[in-house]
This record gives structure tokens, sequence and C-alpha cells, in this order.
């Protein structure tokens, strides 16, 4: 008997990483070395023994189903249940759901069929190690119709701007959803409550031309629903744009921040046989985050490196991210670059963005 | 059960006395190398880039971790609808005999397995050596010589040759003798243990040397030797490239360092013969602002704070700050404190080295290889007194 059952809802993100995502969603985009943006929210489900997942995908999503698979490493291949991507359907001329709620309308069968009782609500840009569990617990204590995840932001940065906000009060019960950045209490993308209740609203939101369930069956009915708040106060970043990635990434190079997002349970993600990064004779490698496969002769300081990079001596990178199998020639020089996979830079170049703008190079581009 | 052309066994089931320390609570096939790997890996790695698709595992010492680690075999492409890998631990008999008592004789007690495929030939692998091979141009071979039995042969130095099975042959490669670990060899051909013989042939070999107890009930002294007096076709098989056979503690250190030069002869980044092994699921491994690394190799989810040269470093090991490393093996999850000075050693999986230690050979033997195990009462004495010697100063 399952507890809970998993909606990771990728319907309303958009495309906003630039060259990273001409080619695939934003959930797909490589991170911290070794990851896809999707990982997170994977392991924290798997973490809390979900076993059922319906992932609602809508473009660019061949790298997504590429990387994950049928879920194996996160344990999402099931005899019964387990891990179902769940592109568009629109064959069903008589439909009028729009948006998410036709994600919803169109896969009832994965709903009904999972014996949980209970849904846990998601996005991908939100990286945590939320507990869904204690989520879970809290809001049946609660006895809330629905429980949203949140944190607290002291210090908003201009991708929280997009961010719903909440009012929480003593109790833990949310009184308003809005988007005055001056609240500081950030909304996840995460709520948990009970499926039945779920679809309920779901089908009321249809007849009523809804097509974004949170906006339009949460957020709009949020006087007349009883909505519990879950604080969350482990590791966050929202990425949302080229800018908060690239900054996300960089803050990892701090052991506090990466020790907070690796050390308290394992992220899992699609495993790829590489031999251990190997520093040859000139390697200077300063405050890096380095993959297996890689193997370095030159200077790497502030940067990461993804997995199977080469570089190669009198070759020099700063305050970048080098993504898997990239090439960088002798002497080249790279400072504030996003190098997206399999970009080759011959000897001798230079390239150089701003530490608020980095300058990026889409994948299979050679220089 | 679909018939199958080749089966192999594996034999894992040796403790490997001269790596004792590493080997005291686990085979020797599951013995960690090359960073990210365990011995076992190149067997099974072999097998399924040779399209070998079945493949009987014979445990024997210690065969908890090497059980758990193998699994169904899904890192190893084994888990099969119509073969795989099968763990074949040795059990009762009518006769009351339990242990495998030779190489022979394990494949003897496992009959049944290979039987159900009924297979034209069987591979004979061991689990303690490190190498990439194409079993299927060995196959091919077999097949072209009309061989009885196909042994795999690498030539070695003069000096190695005593302590390996040696193997004398003709212009034509037709073995014509063999001599086991010789004082003076005649030649320089060294089997590798690497064995493919025509199932029928051998079987009735394993149910006829089952009956004579008197013998070792193993293949280089029994099995080949008899095949030989008997005329069959016994062809040795040229193989070319990196093998290494870490019986010791010393080679399996120099295993370990021939992949820290620039181009080892063990290529083990070639795309197209990946070394399969059990995902550790780890992090992109941290190398802090105050971290050097230098002629090394390091796996994921390490944190390095220190300075490492010349050395490898397994997964998830931490290195504290002002700490140096060199010429070092650095098992998975080994946590170095700060200021900690490990020269010329192997550390084993776990062990928590103290602020300040000093691990490394002795003044008097500095070409030694020290092996740090928590099991070594002399090891936990020496790190006792190099902190408490510390404490002293300070």
């Amino acid at each position: 008997m399952r507890e809970l059952m998993g909606i990771i809802n990728l319907e309303h993100e958009r495309d906003v990483l630039s060259e990273l995502t001409y080619y695939r969603c934003g959930a797909a985009v490589p991170f911290a070395g070794r990851y896809r943006l999707i990982d997170f929210v994977m392991s924290n489900m798997m973490h809390a023994g979900i076993e059922d997942i319906a992932l609602f995908v809508r473009r660019k999503y061949r790298s997504l189903m590429d990387h994950l698979g049928e879920g194996r490493p996160w344990d999402m291949h099931r005899k019964r249940g387990g891990l179902f991507i769940l592109p568009p359907d629109w064959n069903d001329e008589a439909d009028v759901s729009a948006g998410e709620l036709r994600h919803i309308y169109n896969n009832l069968d994965f709903f009904e069929r999972g014996s949980a009782k209970h849904i846990v609500h998601s996005g991908s840009q939100h990286i945590s190690t939320v507990d869904f569990n204690e989520v879970y617990e809290y809001h049946l204590e609660q006895g809330a119709d629905v429980t949203l995840v949140y944190t607290k932001v002291t210090a908003p940065r201009e991708e929280h701007r997009s961010c719903v906000r909440l009012d929480v009060d003593e109790d833990g019960m949310v009184k308003d959803i809005h988007y005055d950045h001056k609240h500081d209490a950030v909304y996840m993308e995460m709520f948990v409550m009970e499926k039945a209740r779920f679809l309920e609203m779901a089908d009321h939101c249809i007849a009523h031309g809804g097509s974004h369930f949170f906006r339009d069956a949460i957020m709009r009915n949020r006087h007349k629903l009883n909505i519990a708040g879950y604080e969350y106060l482990g590791y966050h970043a929202v990425i949302n744009s080229l800018e908060s990635y690239y900054r996300t990434s960089m803050n990892l190079l701090n052991p506090k921040t990466y020790n907070s997002l690796f050390r308290k349970q394992a992220v899992h993600t699609k495993i790829k046989y590489e031999v251990p990064a190997k520093y040859l004779n000139s390697a200077d490698v300063s405050n890096a985050l380095v993959a297996n496969g890689c193997q370095i002769d030159g200077e790497v300081k502030n940067s990461i490196l993804f997995r199977g990079v080469q570089v190669k001596r009198g070759a020099s990178i700063h305050n970048s991210i080098i993504m898997q199998k990239c090439v960088i020639g002798e002497n080249v020089r790279l400072e504030n670059v996003i190098l997206d996979k399999d970009v080759m830079i011959s000897r001798d170049h230079k390239l150089q963005g701003d530490f608020r703008k980095p300058f990026v190079i889409a994948k299979d581009i050679s220089i | 059960m679909k018939k199958k052309d080749v089966v192999a066994m594996l034999l894992a089931g040796g403790q490997g006395k001269r790596l004792k320390g590493l080997t005291k609570t686990l085979a020797k096939p599951a013995v960690y190398f090359g960073g990210t790997y365990r011995i076992i890996d190149f067997p099974l790695s072999n097998c399924s880039h040779s399209g070998i698709d079945t493949v009987g595992v014979l445990t024997q010492y210690e065969p908890l971790v090497l059980h758990s680690y193998i699994g169904v075999g899904s890192d190893w492409d084994m888990d099969r609808l119509n073969g795989g890998v099968f763990v074949l631990p040795p059990h009762e008999r009518e006769d009351g005999t339990t242990w495998y008592r030779g190489t022979a004789d394990a494949i003897y007690r496992n009959l049944k397995f290979i039987d159900q495929y009924d297979p034209e030939h069987v591979l004979i692998l061991s689990g303690d050596h490190i190498y990439k091979m194409d079993y299927d141009r060995m196959l091919t071979y077999h097949k072209e010589k009309d061989a009885d039995c196909t042994i795999s042969v690498i030539e070695v130095s003069l000096d190695e040759a005593k302590r390996f099975g040696m193997v004398n042959t003709d212009e034509n490669c037709r073995i014509f003798e063999f001599e086991e670990k010789p004082a003076h060899p005649k030649s320089t051909t060294a089997s590798m243990g690497v064995y493919l013989f025509r199932w029928k042939l051998l079987r009735s070999y394993l149910l006829r040397n089952a009956e004579h107890p008197d013998t070792s009930h193993d293949f280089g002294k029994d099995i080949l030797p008899s095949m030989l007096a008997d005329g069959k076709t016994l062809y040795a098989y040229p193989f070319e490239g990196y093998w290494k056979d870490v019986g010791t503690i010393e080679s399996l250190w120099e295993a370990n360092m021939d992949l820290l030069c620039e181009q080892p002869k063990l290529d083990l980044n070639d795309p197209l013969w990946r070394i399969y092994t059990r995902n550790p699921n780890q992090p992109a491994e941290y190398i802090s602002p105050t971290g050097v690394v230098r002629n090394s190799m390091i796996n994921e989810g390490c944190t390095v704070c220190g300075e490492v040269e010349h050395s490898v470093l397994f997964y998830g090991v931490e290195v504290g700050e002002g700490s140096v490393i060199t010429d070092s093996v650095i098992m998975p999850k080994v946590r170095i404190g700060s200021h900690v000075r490990i020269h010329r050693a192997i550390i084993t999986e776990d062990m928590i080295i103290q602020d300040h230690a000093v691990i490394g050979p002795p003044p008097e033997d500095p070409s030694r290889i020290v092996l740090a195990s928590g099991q070594d009462e002399d090891v936990l004495k020496l790190l006792q007194s190099s902190s408490s010697s510390h404490n002293n100063q300070g």
C-alpha cells in the first residue's frame, strides 16, 4: 500500500536558459558536474518512497527521456507503477481542457490505477532536499485541503521576482497567495493533497476553462480552501534564468553549500561508466568541481567540469562551467564562460564573459 | 533453456593469501582497483563486450560482498531473459563434502548449471587478473584451429616466468609441454589462466578426475596435463596488451600506479571497451582552494583540501588541509584529517586517519609499500603514537 504518488509538472516551465535550452527542456539541463535539474525532484520523491510518478512534459523532451530511461537509477522501473513520461495528447476533439489540466484529463488512468491516496506535486526549477514524507505527515496533522511547501528567502535575487509568495500565519496556515516580492515566503511549486480532492478540483477547473491547476484551482480559491504552509529549511535554489543557473552553479563551489546539497542524502542520476578524473603533471586545479572522465593538464579555478572534459596544457579556465566531453585546447583562455556539451575550443583562443552575464556556447560548436 | 555457444565460468573463490590484510574479510576479486573498480569488473566487462551473456561466478571465500556486488548483473548487461550472471557458492553433496577442492572440482560440481545451456564451448576465467580481452576473438581462433582446448598466453620476463604456469609450443602455437612455476624456464610464454574448452570433452575429463581423490582437482596440475598426455589438441592463443596478476600488495600498488602515466598501457578510457562497475552514486569531486592535485586519479565524491601527488583516490575520500599524500592508493570513504603525511601506502576502505598522522615505509626499508588496514594492530599503534607524540609537542 503506497501512501504517495508523484506528479512532476513541467507544463509551465519556460525554456529560459538561452542556448542551454535550444535543444532540451529546462529539466534536462546539466547541473553540478554530474546531474540534470530533474534529478533533484526525482531523488526527493524516491527517498520519500514514492513509486508512481507522472512526468508531464511539453516540448523538447527527447533529452529528458534519454536521461530518465525507465527510471532505473531512481528505482522507478517497477512491475507495478513506476515512472510515466506523459507528453501532450492532442487526439480528442471534444477535449476542452488546456495546459496542465489537459495532462490530468488525458491521464486519469494513471491516477485511478495508482493505489496511493495522496499526491505530491512538484516542478523541476526549485533545487532542494525536501523530505516529502515530512511534508505529508505535516499535511495530515494540519488537516488541510492542500499543503504548500515554501522557504524563506531573506535576500531575494532577480530569480525570486517571478516566484509566488505566501502569507503564512503563526499556526502554519496560508492566508494569502500573491506575487508581492516584499514577502519572504517563497512557494517552491510543491504541494501535497488528497488524490480524490485533487481530481475533483481538476474536474471543476476544466469545466471553468482553467489551464493552470495552482493558479486556477488553488490560488483563486485560496479564501475558500484550508491551506497549510510547510516551511522547508534546507538548501534551496531557483533556476529560472541563465543568470540564476550560473550563480547557483558557482555557489556550489562553497564547501558548505556543496555539503548541504549532496551530503544530506544521495542525489541519483543516470549511470555513466567513466574512469576517475585524471590530473596530469601541469594540472593546477583550485576551487573546482570535477566529474569522472576528465583529463586535466592546465589551470582550472572556480569552475565546474562535467564528465569527460579534456583540458590541455597551458589552458586556463576561470569562473566557468564546462559541460560533457568538451575539449579545451592548448593555451585557451576561458573566463565567465558556459560551454554546452561537445564544444571544442582549439588552441590559443580566448573567450570571456561577464560574471553577471556569462558567455554561452551552444552544444557541438567548434571554435 | 536455450542452447548457448559459449558459457563462461568465472573462478572467484580464492582468498589470495599474499593480499592478506585486504582479503581478510573480502574475496580477492572484490578487492578495489583503479580508483573506481573491483578486480572482478574486468572479466565481467570483457564477457559483456565479447557477447558472452551467460556467466557462472564460482564463489567460496567470504562471498557476501561479491554476491551483493554482482546482484543480477545489470551493471554488466547480464540481467537477461535467457542467460545472465549466476553466483554459484559451494553446497553440500551426498558424500558430505562441502568446499570446492580445486579449480576443476568447482566446475565439476556445477555440471548441471553448464549442462542446462548445452554449450559447445566453456570459457574458464580467473577473477584475479586485470586486463581487457575480446574473448570472441579467442573463440574464433579456437574454432579455426579446431582445438580441443585453447589457452590464452602472454610473454613475460624470465624473472617472472618462475612464478607462472609456463606453456611451450611449436611454431603453429600447438602446445607440447607445461611447466608449473619452473625454476629454470624454457620459454617466456605464460598461461593467463584463461581456458577455452570443448564442453563435451572437458565434461568427460572432469568426471574422470573426480574419481581420483589423490589429485589436486586443478586445471593447471591435472586436467591440462592429462589432455596433453592423451594427445588432445591444445593451442596457445597469444595475447598482447596489459595484463596484471595482482597477487601481492606490491603488485596491486604497482598496477594502480601504472594508471598514472599520461598514456597508460591499460586504457580504461576507451569508449568502445568501458569497464563496467557498480555505481557508488557520488557527486562531482571538489578540489578546494587549498587543494593541489598532480599526476593523480581522483574519483567522484572526493573532497581534497590538501596535496595529492602521484596517487589514486577512490570515491568519497576526504583529504584535510595541509595533508600530503604521495605514491599511495586511498580506498573508498577514507577520511584523512589535516596535516597528515601518507607515502607509499594503501589505505583500506572506511579508515579514519587522525590529524598529524604519519604513514609510510620505515627508514630502513624506504621502498616498502605500507598497507594500512583497520584490522592491522601495528598500524593502529603507529597512528596512535603519531597523534600522541604531536600532542606531547603541542
